[in-house]
């Protein structure tokens, strides 16, 4: 019991339970790779893990901003319409004035997402429409637009200018054989921004603030309908840059471009950790999330005993199951921890004076 | 002349509400349609209209109950699909249709059962359930079917969906008729439907009462799972054919009917009338812009933009009668001083 105990002080005070819940991950990774390592021959490679680090850019960043979104204790299921919206516009306005540079191609992508994710927050924070209700509406407004807009047709890799064609091709650098890709970059800059904006500037603390108790961040003096409004206009600006690299990666763009997008990015998110109640969890994990849930699904895909077909069933027990764990093992794992922290600073207490150490654990 | 004054604000007092907006809207539509196609307002093309989206219409009931008692099923189409797929499946394997039937709706009570657990006995969200549950049933149904479409059912299964049973009534219409009798019944004059009230308003207030919340829930997610399934094998004896992607996307039809009359997205209030009238305006309001040529993807972005105004526009009205009250208290209290 007394090792125990020691084993537990000595845990809390090196690791925290969300970083415990990050190494879980990881290490369900590295299993999946284990085994279908073994099961499927000449699995593993540089290749692969090239192939693999552009093939997560996509979900990756739409689990940025959906992170976003669900600190605040919302959801965005309109995502996928985003996506397909702004790869079909940026694509069909490529194709018509092949003269628009690299740069202004981007910003216009970033430009129709903000406008979406504003119409979005808008009808959330100012109409206080939830935000369930109005996402699966305008999941289903943006894509009957498409639909109207594009006249069926479709935007194929012929019509492209050839430095977009190439883009997906190309690599900034080579760390051995390792080929690190543009657009991988630009996901991995996008990632370790909007980590450091949630950690440490006023804004990012806010998004945490208001999804862990809207009442006191109300009281508190929080301009919370700003704040919920800039965080579904971040996530639709996320979401167009996601067209735009859904764009680059594929090439063909038909009306049905990045369906079941917004519940692949609710499912990175949940599944990294970044809970529906608003208030906890980490951009990097929401990218751990999406990178184990690409894995899985890529693997499946080469893997012969079953079907494809199988990926959005597992899909959907991988969320359940995550939101089930979270509140079931990881809940009282967070409340064990802080007990222990608690009996560990009333220890510490204790040494030095006997009355702090005594209100300490009657605090606790 | 007193009691006919008081009978006239009454009757003035109900139109105010937002049934009395329903009715005055369902009036214009059907005016608007009826003044552009002869022949509109026929028993035969009413009849038509409701059977053409009946499966919608009968889960909308269950899912008024739940949002009503403060959940949501964001699965039910994809139980929908699941339970018509299994059929699907079994058909082509040999298994008697009978037997195929009886396990669709099996199925469809284990969905209903597996919702209810994680939500009325755990305790998670309903919202991110029935959100992974959708992928997931979906799913299943897609690994059954593959990429095959399946038709050449019974003649009678197809007859029963096809064809009219009594008068002009097909058996559907039937069902839904009875099924919304009797859900009436249960939420508007029943001890049941008082409890299902009562936890939306608020679950904690419910269960200090000694309500037993996890039962009434538990209930409401079997019943959206076996009507799911019910309504998931009318589609297919409709349709005569099953694919992997049936009834996807039903969800914002379903869930526009329940708002759209007048049910509280937070739960707690609301009436099954409301929901009949505007059942009758979304019908009514698709097969209008289907006569004056509009594609069936403007039709589905103009209910999301219904679902968006269901919501906003009582919030709005809120804010400006709540801003007038302000302004009248002021003026008072300025002309007392």
């Amino acid at each position: 019991m007394k090792t125990f105990r020691n084993i537990l002080v000595g845990l809390v005070s090196r690791f925290r339970p969300e970083q415990i819940r990050l190494l879980f991950l990881l290490v369900l990774m590295a299993l999946v790779v284990i085994f279908f390592s073994i099961q499927v021959p000449g699995y593993f490679n540089t290749r692969f893990i090239v192939r693999q680090s552009t093939s997560v850019v996509v979900i990756a960043i739409l689990a940025i901003g959906q992170t976003l979104v669900f600190l605040t204790r919302n959801f965005d299921l309109s995502l996928g319409s985003i996506v397909g919206v702004t790869a079909y516009i940026v694509g069909q306005q490529l194709w018509r004035h092949p003269e628009i540079p690299p740069v202004g191609a981007v910003l216009m992508a970033i430009g129709l997402g903000m406008l979406m994710g504003s119409i979005n927050g808008v009808l959330i924070a100012y109409g206080r429409v939830p935000s369930i209700i109005t996402t699966i509406a305008t999941l289903a407004i943006y894509r009957s637009f498409l639909v109207e807009y594009s006249n069926a047709v479709p935007i194929t890799t012929n019509n492209l200018p050839r430095w977009l064609v190439k883009l997906s091709a190309t690599s900034l650098f080579s760390i051995g054989e390792f080929d690190v890709r543009v657009t991988f970059a630009v996901m991995v800059l996008t990632l370790l921004l909007f980590q450091l904006v949630l950690s440490f500037l006023p804004f990012g603390r806010r998004l945490y603030a208001i999804g862990s108790n809207p009442d006191a961040a109300r009281i508190a003096g929080f301009p919370a309908k700003r704040i919920v409004f800039t965080a579904f206009l971040l996530s639709g600006a996320l979401a167009g840059l996601a067209g735009f690299l859904f764009l680059v990666r594929f090439g063909n763009i038909t009306v049905l471009a990045g369906i079941g997008l917004e519940f692949e990015s609710i499912a990175a998110a949940v599944v990294g950790g970044v809970s529906n109640n608003g208030g906890s969890g980490t951009v990097i994990g929401a990218f751990l999330g999406a990178l184990l849930l690409d894995l899985l699904q890529n693997s499946l895909f080469r893997w012969a005993v079953i079907s494809e077909f199988w990926r959005d069933a597992i899909l959907g027990i991988l969320i359940l199951l995550a939101v089930a764990l979270d509140f079931v093992v990881f809940d009282r794992l967070k409340n064990l921890w802080a007990r222990v922290e608690l009996e560990v600073s009333a220890g510490k207490a204790g040494d030095e004076s006997k009355d702090l150490g005594e209100v300490v654990t009657h605090a606790s | 002349m007193p009691a006919k004054a008081n009978l006239l604000t009454t009757i003035w007092q109900r139109l105010k509400s937002w049934e009395g907006l329903l009715l005055a809207l369902l009036v214009a539509i059907v005016g608007i349609n009826s003044l552009n196609a002869p022949g509109y307002l026929t028993v035969a093309n009413q009849t038509n209209l409701f059977v053409l989206s009946i499966e919608k219409v009968i889960v909308a009931i269950t899912m008024t109950l739940l949002i009503i008692n403060g959940e949501i099923d964001l699965s039910a189409p994809s139980i929908m699909g699941l339970s018509a797929c299994l059929t699907a499946f079994l058909f082509r394997d040999n298994i008697p249709f009978g037997t195929a039937l009886f396990l669709a709706m099996a199925v469809g009570l284990a969905c209903g059962l597996f919702n209810g657990f994680w939500i009325a006995r755990v305790g998670l969200n309903s919202l991110v359930v029935t959100l992974a549950m959708l992928i997931c049933y979906r799913g299943l149904a897609r690994v059954l079917l593959e990429d095959e479409s399946i038709s050449q059912f019974p003649a009678w299964f197809n007859e029963l969906g096809q064809k009219n049973l009594i008068g002009p009534f097909p058996m559907s219409l039937l069902i839904f008729l009875g099924l919304f009798l009797i859900a009436l019944v249960i939420l508007q004059y029943s001890g049941f439907g008082r409890l299902i009230y009562v936890i939306g308003n608020s679950k904690d207030v419910a269960r200090y009462s000694g309500v037993r919340v996890p039962k009434v829930k538990f209930l409401l997610y079997i019943a959206s799972g076996l009507i799911s399934a019910l309504a998931g094998l009318l589609l297919a004896a409709r349709l005569g054919a099953v694919r992997g992607d049936l009834a996807s996307g039903y969800e914002l039809d379903i869930i526009t009917m329940s708002l759209l009359g007048g049910i509280s997205i937070y739960g707690g209030s609301g009436t099954l009338y409301g929901v009949f009238l505007s059942i009758l305006i979304i019908l009514n309001v698709r097969n209008g812009m289907g006569l004056a040529g509009l594609s069936g993807h403007f039709q589905t972005g103009v209910i999301g933009i219904l679902l968006i105004l269901s919501v906003l526009g009582p919030n709005l009205m809120r804010d400006a009668r709540a801003a007038i009250n302000r302004r009248r208290l002021q003026a008072n209290l300025q002309r007392r001083a």
